[in-house]
């Protein structure tokens, strides 16, 4: 590649979404819009090598997309009420880069991203789709990378994509932002969204690596994108913080074969102090907007605990089991209640968590999940049953795919027998 | 990956010359656009060099010099920290930052190590070595 085509790259990654989501807003149509998003990216391959770069990208292809569009409308001879009338607003206006250039900067584009993000993450779509679809619209992603990131085959990744947009234009979805009722749940889609992305670059399902440490770069910068456009919803900072906090511990996950490292033994010299300040100031942030007891914000606060203490002895179970016994409260999941388990053990004793999670065994829906066996072996080990704790961690070992984490487990075993 | 974006100094800003309101508006939109990005982790202006000081070493000799420093052109007046995808994306980036100073003026860009970068040269073995010695600190 050129410099100039290394550019291009670098126009592309901070301009495609918002280019995108302001021809969807024109076009009202997903596919559409971002195949000529790709068109004003060819011809910008084509031309910038011999002009350079010009001074406002994100106008420049904006005004070359357009054109495409009303090109490619008269071609097809649409004489559908609603696109001649838009070729003949578009001729009207007829803007000048300057116009745009300006319009640009005042980023009236905030709220056709907006948008874009509910209508990526649209119920009516599976969550792989919504999570392929944001990747590729909103964080620029090609589908190239999106197939590396995920382990499966680019065409795979291709198809979901078509297969989506041709359900958004199927059942007419309204391009817009939800509002009243309508809009706290489809906010927890989107939300739940980013993290999906984020917890698969943070602990990879599958695969020789235990994390992917790129998935956590988009996933965070889509959520500090997000809560930049909607700074008065708590659960969008709950949700950054606990991504910043979380992130602010990557470098201490894995030693240096890959092989990973818990959190009680990592090195916190080597914890991110820039992402923990940010994640605690985020964090405040969802409390000052009256958000405490939010699902994000409690898991963030939990998070707040681990990197406030300067050694790992100085944790504050007895927070943290208080934190997620309203986490248990505000929304209840068989995985919360063993992460309680876990802190009561540490906060009361290991017969105390190990009584909680007992209690959890016979859970139809952690059955498969490696982490119940695995925090029992642990709480066995702990009461001196090594060989009960032995077999927890073998069993734990068959249940995930992770292979990093199956020699863990696998490793604990041995030492408890 | 991150970059420092530095700023460097001029006569001006030596000088202690406040940027006017214009640049500081642009400066405010060019900010906030960062930020709406998520590219913009941290960001801060410097006082003149005047205003700092200097610890030279050699060997084990320490010697305190106060500002102001000579080379002009060398120094920073301000700094930012963003997280981008690769240094093309942080040129990119650099190239829509309104002229900090009025007239001639330098952004340099200085991507920050990353753990890999350090390659073998930060083996287990240091790693626990340094966590020895810290664990010694906090006892002391």
């Amino acid at each position: 590649m050129t410099d100039t085509h290394h550019a291009i790259d670098a126009v592309w990654r901070i301009e495609s979404a918002r280019l995108i989501a302001g021809l969807v807003r024109m076009l009202r149509d997903v596919g559409l819009a971002e195949e000529l998003a790709q068109d004003a990216l060819v011809t910008a391959l084509e031309q910038w090598p011999q002009t350079g770069v010009p001074d406002n990208p994100g106008a420049w292809l904006m005004t070359t997309a357009k054109h495409r569009a009303i090109d490619r409308l008269r071609r097809h001879k649409l004489v559908e009420r609603k696109h001649q009338q838009l070729v003949h607003e578009w001729e009207r206006e007829h803007e000048s880069a300057e116009a745009v250039a300006e319009r640009t900067q005042d980023d009236p584009f905030g709220d056709d991203l907006l948008r874009l993000i509910f209508t990526a993450c649209h119920p009516l779509l599976s969550m792989e789709a919504r999570v392929a679809l944001t990747l590729r619209l909103l964080g620029g992603l090609s589908t190239d990378e999106i197939a590396r990131a995920f382990l499966v085959p680019e065409a795979t990744i291709a198809q979901r994509i078509v297969r989506a947009k041709r359900s958004l234009a199927k059942s007419e979805v309204a391009y817009e932002v939800p509002h009243g009722d309508e809009l706290a749940q489809r906010l927890a889609a989107v939300l739940g969204v980013i993290y999906l992305i984020f917890n698969e670059g943070y602990a990879a399902t599958a695969g020789d690596d235990w994390m992917r440490p790129g998935l956590c770069e988009d996933a965070l910068r889509l959520g500090r994108v997000l809560a930049g456009l909607m700074p008065r919803e708590p659960e969008v900072h709950g949700l950054v913080a606990l991504m910043e906090i979380q992130a602010s511990r990557a470098r201490s996950r894995t030693d240096a074969g890959g092989e990973p490292i818990l959190l009680l033994d990592q090195d916190r010299a080597l914890w991110d102090r820039l992402l923990i300040g940010r994640g605690l100031a985020a964090l405040e942030q969802a409390r000052r907007l009256g958000g405490e007891r939010g699902p994000y914000a409690l898991q963030a606060a939990v998070a707040a605990c681990h990197v406030r203490a300067a050694a790992a002895a100085d944790t504050d179970w007895s927070r943290i089991a208080a934190l997620y016994a309203v986490l248990a409260e505000v929304s209840p999941s068989p995985v919360v209640e063993l992460n309680r388990a876990v802190a009561v053990g540490m906060a009361d004793g290991a017969a105390e968590g190990l009584a909680l999670v007992d209690a959890l065994g016979e859970e139809p829906s952690l059955r498969h999940y490696h982490l119940l066996p695995a925090v029992r072996g642990d709480l066995l080990a702990r009461l001196g049953r090594g060989e009960e704790a032995s077999r927890e961690f073998e069993r734990a070992a068959t249940l995930t795919r992770n292979r990093r984490e199956q020699a863990m487990m696998r490793e604990r075993a041995r030492a408890c027998r | 990956m991150r970059c420092m974006v530095i700023v460097k100094a001029t006569t001006e800003s030596e000088a202690g010359v406040m940027p006017g309101r214009e640049l500081l508006e642009a400066m405010g939109k060019f900010n906030e656009e960062l930020v709406k990005a998520g590219v913009m982790l941290a960001g801060e202006g410097l006082t003149p060099s005047a205003r700092g000081a200097r610890v030279t070493f050699s060997g084990h000799q320490r010697h305190v010099v106060d500002g102001p420093f000579a080379e002009t052109k060398e120094l920073v007046a301000g700094f930012w920290l963003w997280q981008v995808k690769s240094l093309d994306e942080a040129i990119a980036w650099v190239r829509r930052c309104p002229n900090p100073m009025e007239g001639e003026s330098v952004i340099e860009i200085r991507p920050v190590f990353e753990a890999e970068d350090f390659g073998g040269a930060f083996t287990p073995e240091l790693r626990e070595q340094e966590a020895r010695l810290r664990a010694q600190l906090d006892r002391e």
